[in-house]
């Protein structure tokens, strides 16, 4: 329709008509970057629709296979990461983690909730950029300690805490980008962690200060494991950008375990076009992640973790189907937490948005007590309330997962294999390198 | 003083660290000597008593790296990173430093008598890094807190997005980086160079013939019309 019912004798009026490249974000955005004369800097991940897991289906059992009975035969969800190299490798008895979030863009109550719920399901945390606290310590029964660029409150006693060192070289969010955390979030706590003056704005470097490439991160994964004893698992985190090559590399470096965030994933805060524009879809960097470690042997051998809009056991299912040892969560763990909740809609509406769409988590005002440093805000936040809504979503994503996983047949999470899979789209199809549904079709590989 | 050798040629570094991690502290205050190092990698990284370990030539790459309390002497050259992220003790190169010479270093005192490569005392996060020769350029990028102290010549874009590190320089500075700038010296940072002049043996050169650059904090916050100097 695009004319409206006319009086007889007038000339029919054209109806409004928005554009599609033009459209009401879009507009809004640029209207507000030619008032403030700066980018639109805001938290999570991706928003713009994207190839997902959604896109692939699981082939159940029928006459070619043989499925497991439902609560009754086992299916095994354990995993170890750091087998490579490390004394002490890391035993989780769920294949989801929790992604590095900082102290600093969290409050205190929300590293200490994820560290109850974590430890609850038996699986691990991992600090962020700003340091490792005693809250989460003391919370968290597995703690990954994350080695970044900025090495803010980095020192070697938190190496010796950690079960693990995570060294960042990137997030899926920013791929090649650092951080900003603005000047109203810098609490004294979060400034004194830092080494840096309250209510400046704190930027977190892209790249890391005493090393430039590859050979050098050999050299550098050689002294934290020095520092170590060898006895903690080094993991090696990239935005998933250039999957292949990077994964090659670390494995090179002597990563134990690869981390892989799709751009899905969240951040506390940078570019808005920066989350929408720079990256791959976790779902296109898993195959050719997995292929660098088959190519080299490794697969298995050297563990990957990936991340990126991980929402259920579904999504687990298929990662895992893809070769992925684990996943990890981060958007989704602070949504279990109470992030975004619609009890908050009204303070949501005084600042300008709606439960849901909340993402300017660096302003610090956030309802739910957060993504804040605000005392008042903060204290909204129950950790242990918060932790056991934590610990019930990850059980429920491994239940989610085991069913799947029977259903194929499958004893455990790590038997599942992209012959369980197929796909719903060529997109997807092609990215997860699984046959279009119906056929036997994978684009760029059969015939 | 109680003295224990190790000869890098005969024994793996693991065991060397792993001594000086396990049981040295137990005694505390002895001497450790390392010979052969011929560039190894992260040799003394991860001290955590006084000890006094002293490194018989050329080290490699993290040489002490993150040293609490132990004293580390070089009788030779550094690899890129020395002391990085040392948080106290002191850390003394006799001969020339690589790139990053103290990078990230939040306590301690990381002496070089020679030249150090480009980005010295890189995000410096509170130490105090005295050396005899020049820097390379990007020296003190991003450096946060501590004192860089130069007795030679700076390269390009000396403390490039300086946070409060201050930065004494005795000879020329190729350029200054974005928002940083030559401050009046009060008596205050008098003193603070003067004290490090003396641990660094050199208490006869004069803290007048040094310039302090210090961050002019115009990129603190962003604003739009500062665009252009990042």
């Amino acid at each position: 329709m695009t004319t409206t019912n006319t009086p007889a004798g007038q000339i029919p009026q054209t109806v409004p008509q928005f554009s599609s490249t033009f459209d009401a974000y879009t507009l809004s955005e640029i209207r507000r970057a030619a008032a403030t004369g700066i980018y639109d800097i805001r938290g999570g991940g991706t928003k713009r629709k994207l190839p997902h897991f959604d896109d692939l289906l699981f082939l159940g059992a029928s006459i070619s296979r043989y499925p497991l009975e439902g609560y009754r035969e086992k299916c095994g969800t354990d995993v170890v990461l750091g087998t490579r190299f490390a004394k002490k490798p890391i035993h989780l008895k769920i294949p989801v983690t929790i992604a590095g979030m900082s102290f600093g863009a969290l409050s205190a109550n929300a590293k200490e909730a994820l560290g109850r719920g974590a430890s609850i399901a038996g699986t691990s945390t991992t600090t962020g950029d700003g340091g490792m606290t005693p809250e989460e310590r003391g919370q968290s029964q597995t703690l990954i300690y994350q080695y970044l660029p900025s090495r803010y409150g980095m020192n070697p006693d938190d190496l010796r805490k950690a079960d693990a060192i995570e060294v960042v070289i990137g997030q899926g969010a920013k791929p090649g980008g650092g951080g900003m955390l603005l000047g109203q979030k810098i609490s004294p706590r979060v400034a004194a962690m830092r080494c840096l003056p309250q209510g400046i704005d704190q930027r977190s470097a892209c790249r890391h200060p005493d090393w430039t490439g590859p050979d050098d991160l050999e050299i550098k994964i050689l002294e934290l494991r020095e520092i170590t004893d060898w006895e903690k698992p080094i993991y090696v985190k990239v935005g998933a950008t250039r999957p292949y090559y990077d994964v090659a590399l670390a494995v090179k470096a002597g990563a134990d375990v690869v981390v892989l965030d799709g751009m899905q994933g969240g951040t506390a805060a940078t570019q808005e076009v920066f989350i929408e524009h720079v990256g791959i879809p976790i779902l296109a960097a898993i195959r050719p992640a997995v292929q660098a470690l088959q190519d080299l042997g490794m697969h298995r051998k050297v563990q990957l973790i990936v991340s990126g809009g991980i929402r259920n056991g579904a999504d687990v299912a298929k990662a895992l189907a893809l070769g992925a040892d684990a996943v990890a969560i981060g958007t989704a763990a602070l949504v279990a937490l109470g992030d975004n909740d619609p009890r908050h809609e009204e303070e949501y509406r005084k600042l300008g948005t709606t439960a849901g769409a909340y993402d300017d988590w660096h302003e610090g005002r956030d309802p739910a007590g957060i993504t804040t440093q605000d005392p008042a805000l903060a204290a909204r936040l129950d950790p242990v309330q918060a932790g056991r809504r934590l610990a019930n979503y990850l059980s429920v994503m491994t239940m989610e997962a085991q069913v799947i996983a029977r259903a194929c047949g499958k004893s455990h999470l790590h038997n599942l294999e992209p012959e369980d899979l197929t796909a719903l789209t060529l997109e997807a199809a092609a990215m997860a390198q699984v046959p279009l549904a119906g056929t036997g079709w994978i684009p760029g590989k059969t015939f | 003083m109680e003295s224990v050798n190790f000869d890098l040629a005969a024994t793996p570094l693991r065991e060397v660290n792993h001594y000086l991690h396990h049981q040295a502290p137990a005694r505390a205050g002895q001497q450790v000597r390392i010979d052969n190092p011929n560039g190894a990698h992260a040799i003394a990284a991860g001290l955590n008593a006084p000890l006094d370990v002293v490194i018989e030539g050329h080290a490699g790459y993290y040489a002490a790296g993150m040293n609490q309390h132990a004293t580390v002497t070089i009788n030779g050259s550094a690899g890129t990173g020395v002391a990085e992220n040392m948080m106290s003790g002191k850390v003394h190169v006799k001969g020339f430093a690589s790139n990053a010479a103290g990078a990230t270093a939040h306590g301690g005192l990381l002496l070089i008598d020679g030249d150090a490569g480009l980005r010295c005392a890189i995000s410096l996060k509170g130490a105090n890094v005295v050396v005899g020769g020049s820097v390379g350029s990007f020296s003190a990028f991003m450096a946060q807190a501590g004192n860089l102290v130069v007795l030679g010549d700076a390269g390009e874009a000396l403390g490039d997005s300086l946070y409060e590190a201050r930065i004494f320089v005795r000879g020329t500075v190729k350029s200054l980086g974005a928002d940083c700038e030559e401050k009046p010296m009060g008596e205050a940072e008098r003193a603070i160079l003067a004290d490090l002049l003396q641990q660094a043996g050199h208490a006869d050169v004069d803290p007048a013939s040094f310039k302090l650059y210090g961050s002019a904090r115009t990129l603190y916050n962003f604003h739009v019309d500062n665009a252009g100097a990042y």
